[in-house]
């Protein structure tokens, strides 16, 4: 009988009957393949492949990690939460042993998700992984925990929400941000003053192929995992990197994600992008899941798969060979740079504009960190989008210090209720979120 | 009047039935060896002086494929599997006789490497020399374009005397489990042909040349010409005779949980309403995971017959069965002893139970009277406790749709339907261990018999549209038409149900039979750049399992007996 080397949970949920309009990519029709090909492949049967069904994200999960603008309820729909819900069921399973590993193949995607949520961008309104995450930290007291965002855009959301924390690695591979979607995520980003380091982007010209991508992990990711050694592995499992793609330009493979997979050994992997809906996603989720499941995937390939056609160029091999070294001079220059900054200026300030695509709003925030030589620092942030809406959030990370406690809520009573039709505190401390309506 | 016989592991009942009540009743025990003789005997008994005439209609549930299965006892079978690039089709070898081709078909059907004539010329040759007579074919999601499977049947042609086809078997997607399936069609086929051929005769030599109609797995009945297409669908249709007698007894308007409580297991299955729950997939038996359709059906190893015996201080009961229990001459004590000594059974050797039951009672350091109330307690629990996981999986079943999720049907049994041998003093503890309403089923004895012979036709229809393709099948009809690019769900579940009815009569069932329902139902907008290229549809039609017509009040007056007489 054919089983899996490890024990590995999956939770399909393909929300048939949901979708952002008719003929937007996130649609219906989007994992139908994928549900076809993994039924006709008999994976629910291998022993030691366990389905499960999703939980429900709550509120209180969103308000570990999110400031929804209004309230959680305007921003979210049914299936917003159960996509959260399913990454979180496959990181129970995985903490509490009953697998040894898991993926979450839900939809819709989050990890364009910030902070800061007035309406969807990218396709994503919540960031499901670090819904998972911050509850898993809650409940498990998991510390050290490192995200690597296969997709092939940029992960801005997750990246924004983990900015500040030195306990979480965020490591973005993705196609050159000046040729794609959201058009960030460059190898000089490396984390916030006290975070230095722990944001990691490897941004991969137009055309990589399995090569590239390999060569990228094998070089660069997986050192800094190793140097990094964190408590669990998460990968932002997007598909969007394949050849057949149709709103990207790279060359990346089914056999590749599944080698990239089983080298990159993750605890939990949760689906984001990918919309080649029948040339891709049906072989790449095999592919993926018989990689997690430790099975033989060599003979898993698209109809069309022909390697050859999709080899990248010498000069992309040199180009990518070029942007790794770069991340790893910089990444050994972080230490010097954190003590710096820990004796630096108290406070820092960043400025930003948010577009969200999705639902048409363009955002103006001001953050201010406390460069706290204790902890990650508090911050708060002042946001006002083009419709009007105006809030002041504070965030007191979960391992802040007693300074940084007491002024994120001094922040929180401070501010000026003319001012601002929302004020937010989220605790992590003490997982608590106060809401102050005016 | 009609007939019902179900083989068990130990007894062979059955019934003649009248119009409101159980004419005759017949216990013979089961001859593993040759079940031909305890099937005779059954048939015989009940049948005896009756008119050839006045018979409708014989409905049999035997053991005969299923032990097969179990016992590892299948003639040589040929397999001849076309999987293309995924998981290696060598992981889902199945016999000696099995060979992958090259083939290979993509998930929306259409071909992506054509099938190699000399390589299956080759293949075949090599099976004629080996005597091989009956055939697998199948090909990976051959249930969306079965081009390959009929081209490769053709080259065959008529060097053999059985080939299943894949596509034919089910029209649900699982490779693997559609080989399996397709293996056990081609294997029982010779056993369940030479078996029924064999009852034909014998009726026919007595001159009763009465309609003869196989109980499925899934609890309906389909005619014996029928199940020679698909003798797979016969494995392990015991359950489903008993839970088709419960079936009358039912709570219409609440989910209830049927126990058939036997020698060596409890089976356990479930209704929903009156509707027996199906097993969403298919059976699994020896080793083999199918698409053949089923109950929902869970056994544990814990019956009357079962070992009793103290493990570290603590009392296990089962999973085997060392004979029958000592009140009988058995050899171990089981939970029959227990009643026994508990005063609630009395036809047997009482000593020879107390005897059992003492040495039970001295390594629990008890008396004997209350190692059989511990006994007995704790069969229930076990019973119970199997009983409540079992309806945990179903209710923890992954649904795929944001409004399933939310509002799906959550299956919460409030009463006990029990049958079997023990079931009346099982029942009355039942009751006080929980608080579900506990009722044994009238004639609990041969319930099972009752429910093959009142089981009506199954039948299930999948249908699978592609108008972007311009196709639509359905394909264990063999059904594979052009569509045009207005087909939508409405057409598609006009046009399930006609080819549902047409499958059904073909089957053997009576028109009045016919009660149709939709399964699934889902309908996708294909998109291409932006623009709606077509439509994916999917349905799934049956008719579900339930009781022929005029049987369907038999509830009320199912609780007498009024033998004829000419039987013991």
């Amino acid at each position: 009988m054919l089983c899996s080397r490890s024990k590995t949970g999956l939770v399909f949920f393909p929300a048939f009957d949901w979708s952002i309009s008719p003929t937007h990519p996130e649609r219906e029709e989007r994992l139908l393949y994928t549900q076809d090909q993994v039924f006709e492949e008999g994976l629910l049967d291998v022993e030691g492949i366990m389905e499960f069904k999703p939980d429900l994200a709550t509120v209180q999960d969103i308000r570990r990690v999110h400031f929804c603008a209004p309230d959680e309820w305007s921003v979210t729909t049914e299936s917003h939460l159960i996509s959260a819900g399913g990454a979180k069921t496959i990181g129970i399973q995985v903490m509490d042993k009953r697998v040894e590993r898991g993926f979450a193949l839900v939809r819709p995607p989050g990890h364009h998700a910030m902070r800061v949520v007035h309406g969807a961008r990218g396709f994503c309104n919540i960031n499901i992984e670090a819904i998972m995450i911050e509850y898993l930290r809650e409940a498990y007291g998991i510390n050290r925990v490192a995200i690597v965002d296969t997709d092939c855009h940029h992960g801005d959301g997750t990246q924004d929400i983990y900015w500040h924390d030195p306990d979480t690695l965020f490591i973005s591979v993705h196609q050159d941000g000046r040729t794609l979607y959201p058009g960030t995520g460059f190898t000089y980003d490396l984390g916030g003053p006290t975070a230095v380091g722990s944001t990691i982007n490897i941004p991969l010209p137009p055309r990589t192929s399995e090569e590239g991508f390999l060569y990228a992990l094998d070089h660069c990711i997986l050192p800094i995992l190793e140097d990094f050694k964190p408590d669990i592995i998460v990968n932002s499992a997007g598909q969007d990197n394949h050849y057949s793609d149709p709103i990207t330009n790279m060359c990346f493979s089914a056999h590749g994600y599944a080698e990239l997979t089983s080298r990159l050994k993750p605890d939990i992997a949760v689906l984001e992008g990918g919309y080649s809906i029948e040339g891709a996603l049906p072989y790449i989720n095999v592919g993926i899941i018989m990689a997690l499941a430790g099975m033989d995937f060599s003979k898993v390939r698209e109809p069309d798969y022909n390697p050859d056609k999709i080899r990248q160029s010498e000069e992309t091999t040199r180009h990518i060979e070029k942007v790794v070294k770069e991340i790893l001079e910089s990444r050994e220059k972080c230490p010097a740079i954190l003590e710096k900054n820990r004796g630096g200026k108290p406070f820092a300030e960043r400025s930003k504009k948010v577009f969200y695509d999705t639902d048409g709003i363009l955002e103006n925030q001001k953050e201010t960190l406390r460069v706290c030589p204790d902890c990650g620092g508090v911050l708060n942030i002042d946001s006002r989008t083009d419709k009007g809406y105006h809030i002041y959030a504070v965030h007191i990370p979960k391992k802040a210090c007693k300074a940084c406690q007491e002024l994120g809520y001094q922040w929180f009573d401070a501010a000026d209720g003319k001012k601002f039709n929302r004020i937010f505190l989220q605790d992590r401390t003490h997982d608590q979120y106060l809401v102050r309506k005016v | 009047m009609i007939i019902g016989l179900d083989v068990g592991g130990t007894h062979t009942d059955a019934v003649l039935m009248g119009k409101d009540c159980i004419l005759r009743q017949s216990k013979v025990p089961t001859t593993p060896s040759d079940l031909f003789q305890c099937v005779w005997r059954g048939l015989e008994e009940v049948t005896r002086d009756i008119p050839a005439g006045s018979i409708r209609r014989a409905v049999l549930s035997t053991t005969l494929t299923t032990n097969a299965i179990a016992e590892g006892k299948l003639p040589p079978t040929g397999m001849i599997v076309c999987g293309g690039p995924g998981i290696d089709p060598e992981c889902f070898r199945t016999n000696e006789h099995y060979f992958t081709v090259s083939g290979s078909i993509d998930h929306r059907g259409r071909e992506v490497q054509p099938v190699d004539s000399t390589e299956i010329e080759a293949v075949a040759s090599r099976l004629r020399a080996e005597g091989i007579r009956h055939v697998g074919v199948v090909g990976k999601f051959s249930t969306r374009n079965p081009k390959h499977e009929l081209r490769i049947q053709e080259i065959l042609g008529n060097n053999f005397d059985y080939i299943v086809l894949g596509h034919r078997v089910s029209g649900n997607l699982s490779f693997p489990r559609r080989i399996a399936t397709a293996y056990l069609n081609a294997a029982v086929y010779p056993v369940h042909k030479r078996f029924f051929q064999a009852v034909r005769e014998s009726l026919d030599r007595k001159g009763l040349t009465i309609p003869i109609y196989i109980l499925k797995a899934d609890g309906g009945t389909m005619s014996l010409e029928a199940s020679l297409g698909s003798p797979g669908q016969t494995i392990l249709s015991g359950p489903a005779a008993s839970v088709m007698g419960s079936l009358p007894f039912a709570s219409e308007d609440q989910d209830t949980l049927v126990l058939d409580i036997g020698g060596t297991t409890t089976d356990m299955a479930v209704f929903i309403g009156r509707a027996p729950l199906l097993d969403p997939l298919g059976i699994s038996l020896g080793g083999y995971k199918t698409l053949i359709r089923s109950l929902k059906t869970h056994s544990i190893g814990l019956g009357g017959d079962s070992t009793v015996r103290v493990v570290d201080g603590k009392l296990k009961i089962g999973p085997d069965r060392q004979g029958s229990a000592m009140a009988y001459g058995g050899p171990a004590p089981t939970p029959t002893d227990a009643l026994f000594v508990l005063g609630k059974a009395t036809n047997g050797d009482v000593e020879a139970s107390r005897r059992g039951m003492l040495s039970i009672a001295q390594q629990l350091g008890v008396s004997p009277q209350e190692a059989a109330g511990l006994v007995f307690d704790h069969a229930c629990r076990k019973i119970l406790e199997a009983a409540a996981e079992m309806i945990a999986e179903i209710n923890s079943k992954p649904v795929y749709t944001v409004h399933e999720l939310l509002e799906g049907y959550q299956v919460k049994p409030k009463e006990i339907l029990i049958l079997g041998g023990p079931a009346p003093y099982f029942a009355f503890r039942l009751a006080t261990l929980t608080d579900f309403q506990v009722h044994v089923v009238p004639q609990w004895h041969v319930a099972n018999a009752i429910g093959a012979a009142m089981a009506r036709s199954t039948c299930e229809v999948t249908l699978f549209a592609d108008t972007e393709r311009g196709i639509a099948v359905a394909p264990e009809e063999g059904f594979f038409e052009p569509v045009k690019r207005d087909f939508d769900i409405k057409a598609a579940s006009k046009l399930a149900f006609d080819l549902l009815r047409k499958k059904c009569i073909k089957e053997g069932s009576g028109e009045q039979e016919l009660d149709m329902e939709v399964l699934e139902e889902l309908q996708f907008n294909m998109v291409r750049d932006f623009y709606a290229t077509g439509r994916n549809i999917r349905i799934r039609v049956q008719v579900k399992p339930g009781l022929i017509p005029e049987y369907r009040d038999i509830a009320e007056t199912l609780f007498n007996s009024c033998p004829l007489p000419g039987l013991a």
